[in-house]
């Protein structure tokens, strides 16, 4: 049974809550107690250098690697991940967006999008194949639906995996840095479509290093270090150009790179 | 020259024949590999240790004893002391099925594991149980890169089953080995038995490579 959280908030219930969420792999400390929660349509941002942790935050907020300890709550239901039904179910409401894509080799992007419709949502084929067509349209990509994963770029590979998690019709969406193995010119397109989410009120996470887009859409900005928050606030708080924090000396070097590299 | 010619042709429908057994033979031993193969590959990536401890045995059996002691333990030793009382042919495909599903296991294991691990991760991410993510994700998969090396099993096993003659299976090799020994031509008739293994092996491995083009995944280049 699911157990229901007293709530004794008098403002807006977060919709999804985790509480000292750590984990420890390979005999060291990754995630060191993180708490935090979202209200519906917030979007924040995980920031921090490579092997902070962020990755791993996402993935034990879907159980993907199950947290050493720590509890999750989504609509201030608490998630039992080691009843399999409930985590499931869970899961189908927490769309999540990786690196690398991990489109299904063997299917072409309708399939892609609709397969989890049948087998989890026990839909049938047709209002499958229907319901993947309008969400790949979304994304603007009804004209590749037949193409296969090999036979499309990273960008549209990444708009068809953010079509496959919004056909579940998520509460909430995870993105571990969705732009970041694309070419520059394909990073565009990406974020046009977690854009357009955004404004469409979807409540997202997203770790990324993409600071100008940061700055321009996120509610909250959460920099992690060494599996710790060290600091959360408004992209003004921590990013401004005369902020002395962690957040800014961190986003000043990025863009450092960027512009070497540019 | 004529005589060897017309025993070649006496004994040909009578050789078919054998062919069509042996055929019967690899089909369902590949069959049976091909079923418990597929179970115990999975069991032994995603099994709990017993599962994995067991599996680890069967191919460890499997594989440590030759062909020719596996029919014989089984067909006069343990298929009678289990009261099981199977006809030579019937025997020759659950021993030739059990041997080869120790190899097969170990393809199929081998093509899972080859597999990016996201994919399964992204199955998982959209609310599917492992069960169904190895049913619809990794196994279309992996049975798909696994034909090339199914078809190096099939023709193994092709050839494996003339052991089958021991027990009496009226296959190729216990037909040709009877006209042989009763006509005295032995040289054509065991060249007749060759070509025919010969023919049987190119067929298959042929039928296969079509089916790996046929299931190819588009712009899947290896
Ligand atoms: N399975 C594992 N076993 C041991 N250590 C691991 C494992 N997975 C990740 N780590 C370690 O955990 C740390 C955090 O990894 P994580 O992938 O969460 O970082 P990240 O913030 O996402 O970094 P990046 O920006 O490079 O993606 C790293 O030091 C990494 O080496
Ligand atoms: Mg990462």
């Amino acid at each position: 049974m699911l157990t229901k959280e007293a709530t004794t908030m008098t403002q807006e219930k977060p919709i999804l809550r985790i509480e000292n969420i750590s984990k420890t792999l390979g005999g060291k400390e990754i995630l060191k107690s993180v708490s935090l929660s979202l209200k519906k349509g917030e979007l924040k941002v995980l920031i921090g250098p490579s092997g902070a942790g962020k990755s791993t935050l996402l993935q034990c907020i879907n159980f993907l690697l199950p947290p050493d300890s720590g509890r999750v709550w989504l609509d201030g239901v608490e998630i039992q991940n080691r009843r399999k039904r409930d985590l499931y179910a869970f899961r189908q409401q927490v769309g999540m967006i990786f690196q690398d894509f991990n489109l299904f080799d063997h299917l072409d992007a309708l399939e892609n999008v609709a397969i989890a419709l049948r087998k989890v949502k026990k839909m049938r084929r047709p209002e499958a194949r229907d319901r993947a067509m309008a969400e790949l349209e979304r994304v603007g990509l009804e004209d590749k639906i037949n193409l296969y994963p090999a036979e499309l770029s990273g960008g549209q590979k990444q708009r068809v995996s953010i079509a496959r998690a919004l056909a579940m019709d998520p509460k909430i969406m995870l993105l571990d840095e969705p732009t970041s193995a694309l070419d520059p010119e394909l990073i565009g397109e990406v974020l046009s479509v977690i854009r357009d989410l955004a404004h469409g009120g979807m409540t997202m996470i997203l770790a990324t290093h993409q600071i100008a887009f940061t700055r321009s859409l996120a509610h909250e900005v959460i920099f992690l270090e060494n599996g710790i928050i060290l600091e959360q606030g408004t992209p003004a708080e921590l990013l401004s150009p005369d902020a002395c924090t962690r957040s800014k000396d961190f986003c000043s070097r990025l863009d450092d790179l960027c512009e070497e590299k540019g | 020259m004529f005589d060897t010619l017309s025993a070649i042709l006496e004994a040909l429908p009578y050789l078919l024949e054998g062919a069509l057994v042996t055929v019967g033979i690899v089909i369902g031993a590949m069959g049976i590999g091909l079923i418990i193969g597929i179970h115990m590959a999975v069991g032994q990536i995603y099994g709990n240790r017993a599962v994995r401890w067991a599996v680890g045995f069967y191919v460890w059996f499997f594989r440590g004893v030759p062909v020719l002691v596996l029919l014989f333990l089984f067909y006069f030793g343990l298929f009678a002391l289990i009261g099981l009382n199977l006809s030579a042919f019937a025997a020759s495909i659950l021993v030739l099925g059990m041997t080869t599903a120790a190899y097969q296991s170990q393809i199929f294991r081998g093509a899972m594991l080859s597999l990016p691990r996201g994919q399964f991760q992204a199955a998982k991410a959209l609310g599917m149980s492992d069960l169904t993510a190895i049913i619809s994700i990794i196994l279309p998969q992996a049975l798909r890169f696994s034909i090339p090396a199914w078809s190096n099993e099939y023709s193994i096993i092709l050839k494996d089953s003339a052991l089958a003659f021991v027990l009496g299976t009226s296959e190729i090799m216990a037909r040709s080995h009877f006209v042989a020994s009763r006509t005295y031509h032995h040289l054509p008739l065991y060249i007749t038995a060759g070509c025919l293994y010969f023919i049987l092996t190119w067929l298959g491995v042929r039928a296969l490579l079509k089916l790996e083009e046929k299931v190819r995944i588009p712009g899947y280049a290896h």
